[in-house]
Formats: C-alpha cells, sequence, structure tokens
C-alpha cells in the first residue's frame, strides 16, 4: 500500500483538503466519498492486465501527478468559437472546471417541467441516491465519486415534454499543473416524458488535464429521452466518460456519441433495460487522428422480456490513430423475445491506424434474436472510381464517401444546428476539402 | 479527330488484354465494338475512363489533341469523356441527386461555365429525367442503392444527359436489359446523337444495335481490332456468330 499511497501522494493531500469543502456533500454523500476514494486506492489505475482494458494503456494517464481542479473563470471558454458552441441550443448549463458556471448558464427561465439544481444543494436535499453510478466499480467512476464538485442535477416533472433540447457544455481549462476535472451530470425523467439532452465536451491546450466525466440518466416508465453526447477536447486532454442509463417499463432512450477530441478518450457506455417494452439505441462515431487512441465499451443489459435494442458504432480512423470497440450485451433468463441488433464499421484512411473490436454476447435466455456484425475497410476503390469518373476531384469523392460513411449516425441526431456544426467538425477534422 | 488510338497495348492484373489496338473516332459518329467475351472489349472502355485497374504499356491515346491517358480520370470526366458502366457501383450514403449536382459542377467549372444553383439544377434535371422516364423518387435515393438491373443503366444514361459529354462509352448497356428498358436507354442515347458529339457502343449482342444505329461496327478479337464494316457487320456476325471472324482471322494469320 505505501507505494500506491505514494504514487497518488497528490490525489490523497487534494481528497484530504477537499474533506472541508462544502461541496463534499452531506453525509451520505461523504460516505460515498470516503468509499469511493478507499477503493480507488486499492486498485489503482487500471492496466491492461485488466480485460476490460486490455487494449487501452492508461499509463501515460497513471504517471501524471493529477491535481483537483481549481476554480476558473472560464476565460480561455470566449470568443466566437465559445459563442458557436454556446449558441447552438438556447438552454443550457456550463460547467467550468466541474462547476457550473451562473454567468455562462442561461438557467433562469426553464420550460415547464423542467427543474435544473446547480448548486450542492441539490445533493443536500436528495435522499440517499443508490443509482448504478454508486455501485460501479470502474476505477474512473470511483475517481469521480471522491472528487466531483457540484454536480449537475436535472429533473422532468412526469408528462413534460421538453421540445428545446437542454444544453450541458463541459469545459476544461488548463492550469499551471496537470487539473483533474470531474463533471458529474444526473438526469432524472418522470413517467411519460420527454426532453433531449445534450452534452458538450470542449478544452483548452496546455498542461494535461484529465476530464473524468460520469453522467447517470433515469427513465421513468413510458419517458423517451435523445441523448447527444459530443467529445471536442484538445490533444492535451483525456477524456475518460462513464454513462449509465436505467430504463423503466416502455421508455426509449437514444444516445449519439460523437467523439472528434482528446489524447485517449474513453467512453462507457451502460444501459440497464429493467422493465419490460423498454427500448435502448446506442449510435457512436468516433474520429481521430494523430496518435489518438479512441475506446467506446458499451454494454446492454436486457433484465426484462420484449426489449429491443440497437447499436451501430463507426470509427474513422487515421495518422496512427487507434480504435477499440467493445460491445457487450447481456440477455438475463427472463428477456425473452429481446431482440438485439448490433454493428460496429470502422473506416482506416491510412496504413498505420488501427482497430480491436469485440463484440460480446452473454445469452441466458432462448427465444431471443441477437445479431451481431463488425467490418473493417478502407474507402472503396469501385466507389472512388464511379465518382472519379463523372469529374468529381479525388479529394471531393473522398470527402463525400467519408460523410455516407458517417451519415447514418449524423442523420440521427435530430437538432439540425447540432448536426450542421458537427458536419463542418468533420471536415475540418479529417483536413477535408470544402 | 475526337479519338485516335495507335496500337494501344493493355495490361490488367500482369495479362496483356489488348495487344495493338487502332481506332479513329470523329465528332458525330456512332462506332460499335463488338466481340466475344474476353476480346478485351470492357478493358478498351476501362482504359479511356482512366480505371486504376488497368495498365497501357505501350501505344498512344489521342483525345481532341491531348494525351488522354495521362489524364487522371476526373481530368477525363471534364474534358467531356463519359463511361456508361457495365456495372454500376452503389453508394449507399450518397444522395443521387447531390452526386450528381457535384459532378456537373466540377464539370462547369473546369470549363470556365458559372455553377448551377439548386433551383437551376433541378429544372435541368426535371427535363432529362423524362428523357429517360425516370421516377423522383429514384433521383432522391442513394446513387444506385438498391436498384434493379435495368434502373441502374438508366441511371447512367440520365448521367450522360446531363453531364452531356464530347465522347460517350457505353460498356455494355444492354446487357441485363428486358425489351422495354433497352428501348428507353436506347431512346435516350439516341436523342444525345449530335454532330460534335461522338458514342462508341461496346455490346457483345447485336440487339442493342437494331436501336442505336452504328456508323461504324468493329470486331474484337484477342485484343486487338479484326475487322471493321459499316452498319450490316453486325447483322453478318449475328448470323454467322463469332466463331466465323474467329476462324476468318485465325485462317489468314
Amino acid at each position: 500500500m505505501p507505494q500506491l499511497a505514494e504514487r497518488h501522494g497528490t490525489l490523497v493531500a487534494d481528497f484530504e483538503a477537499f474533506r472541508a469543502a462544502s461541496a463534499y456533500g452531506p453525509e451520505w454523500l461523504r460516505t460515498a466519498r470516503a468509499s469511493a476514494f478507499g477503493r480507488f486506492l486499492e486498485r489503482g489505475f487500471p492496466t491492461t492486465r485488466d480485460e476490460e482494458w486490455k487494449f487501452t494503456n492508461v499509463t501515460p494517464i497513471a504517471q501524471i501527478d493529477w491535481h483537483r481542479a481549481k476554480k476558473t473563470s472560464g476565460v480561455f471558454f470566449s470568443g466566437a468559437g465559445a459563442k458557436k458552441t454556446l449558441d447552438v441550443v438556447s438552454i443550457r448549463a456550463v460547467i467550468v472546471n466541474g462547476r457550473v458556471s451562473a454567468e455562462l448558464s442561461t438557467l433562469d427561465e426553464l420550460p415547464e417541467g423542467v427543474t435544473i439544481s446547480t448548486k450542492q444543494e441539490a445533493w443536500e436535499t436528495m435522499p440517499a441516491h443508490e443509482g448504478p453510478s454508486l455501485k460501479s466499480d470502474h476505477p474512473f467512476v470511483l475517481l469521480n465519486t471522491a472528487f466531483f464538485e457540484d454536480g449537475l442535477f436535472i429533473h422532468i416533472a412526469p408528462h413534460a415534454v421538453v421540445t428545446e433540447p437542454i444544453h450541458i457544455v463541459c469545459v476544461a481549462e488548463p492550469g499551471a499543473e496537470p487539473t483533474m476535472v470531474s463533471p458529474r451530470v444526473f438526469v432524472v425523467v418522470g413517467e411519460q416524458a420527454q426532453v433531449s439532452i445534450v452534452e458538450t465536451y470542449t478544452s483548452g491546450d496546455g498542461q494535461p488535464v484529465l476530464t473524468n466525466a460520469v453522467t447517470e440518466v433515469l427513465l421513468g416508465p413510458g419517458a423517451i429521452v435523445d441523448h447527444v453526447k459530443v467529445q471536442q477536447e484538445s490533444a492535451s486532454t483525456f477524456h475518460m466518460s462513464s454513462t449509465f442509463v436505467h430504463l423503466h417499463r416502455a421508455s426509449t432512450f437514444t444516445s449519439h456519441a460523437i467523439t472528434f477530441g482528446g489524447r485517449i478518450a474513453r467512453n462507457d457506455i451502460s444501459a440497464t433495460l429493467a422493465g419490460e417494452g423498454a427500448e435502448c439505441t446506442l449510435n457512436g462515431l468516433y474520429v481521430a487522428d494523430g496518435e489518438t487512441l479512441v475506446d467506446t465499451h458499451t454494454t446492454i443489459d436486457h433484465a426484462q422480456p420484449h426489449c429491443p435494442s440497437h447499436e451501430v458504432y463507426k470509427g474513422i480512423l487515421t495518422g496512427k490513430a487507434r480504435g477499440v470497440f467493445n460491445g457487450k450485451i447481456i440477455v438475463r433468463p427472463d428477456a425473452q423475445k429481446t431482440d438485439a441488433k448490433q454493428t460496429n464499421k470502422a473506416l482506416l484512411l491510412s496504413g498505420d491506424a488501427s482497430i480491436n473490436t469485440k463484440p460480446q454476447l452473454e445469452i441466458f435466455a432462448d427465444d431471443v434474436k441477437c445479431t451481431h456484425g463488425a467490418t473493417i475497410g478502407q474507402l472503396d476503390d469501385n466507389q472512388m472510381f464511379y465518382l472519379r469518373a463523372r469529374g468529381i476531384h479525388r479529394n471531393d469523392a473522398r470527402n463525400m464517401l467519408i460523410h455516407a460513411f458517417a451519415s447514418d449516425v449524423l442523420n440521427g441526431i435530430k437538432h439540425d444546428a447540432i448536426r450542421a456544426e458537427l458536419e463542418a467538425v468533420l471536415v475540418s477534422k479529417l483536413h477535408l476539402p470544402t | 479527330m475526337l479519338l485516335e488510338i495507335k496500337d494501344l497495348r493493355v495490361k490488367a492484373e500482369d495479362k496483356e488484354i489488348l495487344t495493338g489496338l487502332n481506332l479513329s473516332v470523329n465528332p458525330g459518329e456512332v462506332h460499335a465494338i463488338m466481340g466475344p467475351n474476353g476480346s478485351g472489349k470492357s478493358t478498351l472502355a476501362r482504359i479511356l475512363s482512366g480505371h486504376p485497374g488497368y495498365e497501357a504499356t505501350g501505344g498512344t491515346v489521342t483525345y481532341d489533341g491531348k494525351d488522354l491517358l495521362d489524364m487522371d480520370p476526373e481530368e477525363r470526366a471534364c474534358e467531356g469523356v463519359f463511361m456508361a458502366f457495365q456495372y454500376p457501383v452503389e453508394i449507399p450514403g450518397v444522395n443521387n441527386q447531390y452526386f450528381l449536382k457535384a459532378a456537373l459542377n466540377a464539370v462547369r467549372k473546369y470549363k470556365g461555365q458559372p455553377e448551377l444553383d439548386a433551383i437551376e439544377f433541378i429544372q435541368l434535371v426535371k427535363e432529362k429525367a423524362k428523357l429517360l422516364e425516370m421516377d423522383q423518387a429514384m433521383l432522391n435515393r442513394a446513387v444506385n442503392e438498391g436498384f434493379s438491373g435495368g434502373e441502374k443503366k438508366r441511371n447512367e444514361i440520365f448521367q450522360m444527359a446531363v453531364l452531356e459529354p464530347r465522347l460517350a462509352i457505353l460498356d455494355e448497356t444492354d446487357s441485363g436489359l428486358d425489351i422495354d428498358a433497352l428501348r428507353v436507354v436506347a431512346n435516350g442515347v439516341n436523342a444525345l446523337r449530335s454532330p460534335e458529339r461522338a458514342i462508341i457502343v461496346v455490346t457483345h449482342y447485336q440487339r442493342l444495335l437494331d436501336y442505336i444505329v452504328p456508323d461504324f461496327v468493329h470486331v474484337l478479337s484477342s485484343g486487338k481490332i479484326v475487322r471493321s464494316g459499316g452498319k450490316e457487320l453486325a447483322l453478318e456476325l449475328e448470323a454467322k456468330g463469332y466463331g466465323w471472324i474467329e476462324d476468318a482471322v485465325g485462317a489468314r494469320a
């Protein structure tokens, strides 16, 4: 143990200091935090000997002496770029280095049925919470539980239909020393309510940043949630994100996870279909260049009968980028008539890019339909030639085919302004001519 | 002269397929290239369009005074060379109309003409679609995706009608077409015949030539043209079969 304690010396010292802060929270949360940090210290950062981290070596993260994020003004996040990110949706909560910024957020006039609590008071008034994120043994989730500051609590009242999306913007600002930022978002959607949530992650360049985010979404019976997560952090940022989704009877959750940035970006999405007729769609697009590593681990847990789930993940990798996709589907003994479909496709645009992809089906019921498929390939030569033979320049043809590859994931995003913005980012990210 | 091919030798996958082919095409002419399977018909069409799988190892191809073989496929298209594919490629995720607009504007830009805006383009497309009896729904689908064989071929000629090439090469456009589709496609091609435009029709069968009547017919065998004549040569081939030509050529050799 002394060796581990020493390696995490700064974290331990910062955790001790955090205990005295008001953000440390009420009794139940203090207990949860202490327990989580203890469990984290016992195991430390994961290694490639852990099955869940086999292809994702986080040594570059483990080697850094991380400091709990300081309160900042968020000044780097200003100017035209920030405005573009912010103005895309009118209802927004901006979280800078894990703390909600009242100045940048627009939470004064919320639609009926929407409550957004931005301060630790939300945790005070909440009953002791035992959601899936607090049960998780994921090392980065434990670390987030120990260190998250404000937390953002969104509640949608039963039967409320919220037409305008709610935009959560998580900004990480590098400091003088390596900074660990721990945003925590908690969404509860009441029975028959409907809402769309957009999360955007962005960060500045400079000293290393570890964005270690946890989002939890609980859907009441018949609730409908559309969730978009866009990660476009800088190359000096490590992005670790865990999303937990719990679906009650006949609820519908649709996720669009778009990853453009970070040096190592890991997304864990874990959805539990806990009631009959619940439906879950997990779609994703990741684009990586340079020496970036993008890892997606999804788990869809079919605990109840008659639940369909759909999953389409697409990756575009260039340079020396690496991709990892692990799609786990669990079908519990009671989950008869499950209909699960998973597709993972990767497009490798350079000889040095690579992907490790693994479907993982654990089926314990007999009357189910589960399909999975993975393809890895380059741009199709015949399609390229066909476009060029009609006069379209090689670069434009390439652009068109990459767009086409990404289109079924991007087209699933209903909000036009967000989709248009993502298409523009895709083009610039791949240095495609416009 | 629009196109002049001299002693062209072409290799694909290390095998020499064209073995010294000569052909001259003037504006306004329709040339039919016929021949048995494996004679090199499609290779000729593909080398002219710049297909990356084919390599010219000898000879020259001069198009409008320029070295055609030196140009990228897109440059050839912009210069007015169009190949209707034997097997049109499906491109899921790329809208047919979007693709065609990009192609047309690339060609127009190359020629120094202003690009068409959305409204001008739609008007043009509507007019050309009528010619090929194309359904509006087909235009809004992804390029060739889920199209029947006939629809794909019609789409090729429709693209040709929109792009208005100076040299059109139809690579076995008749294969897989029933008689009704064949008529539609042939009508589309005939509507594009003009004194400025040359058409090379590559086909195995004489049937298409009942509808697209050629000025010249050439018979290809083992990678070179072994006989040329007028439209009656096609009828003679139909009656006697390719064996007749091969025997005659073999006897001469």
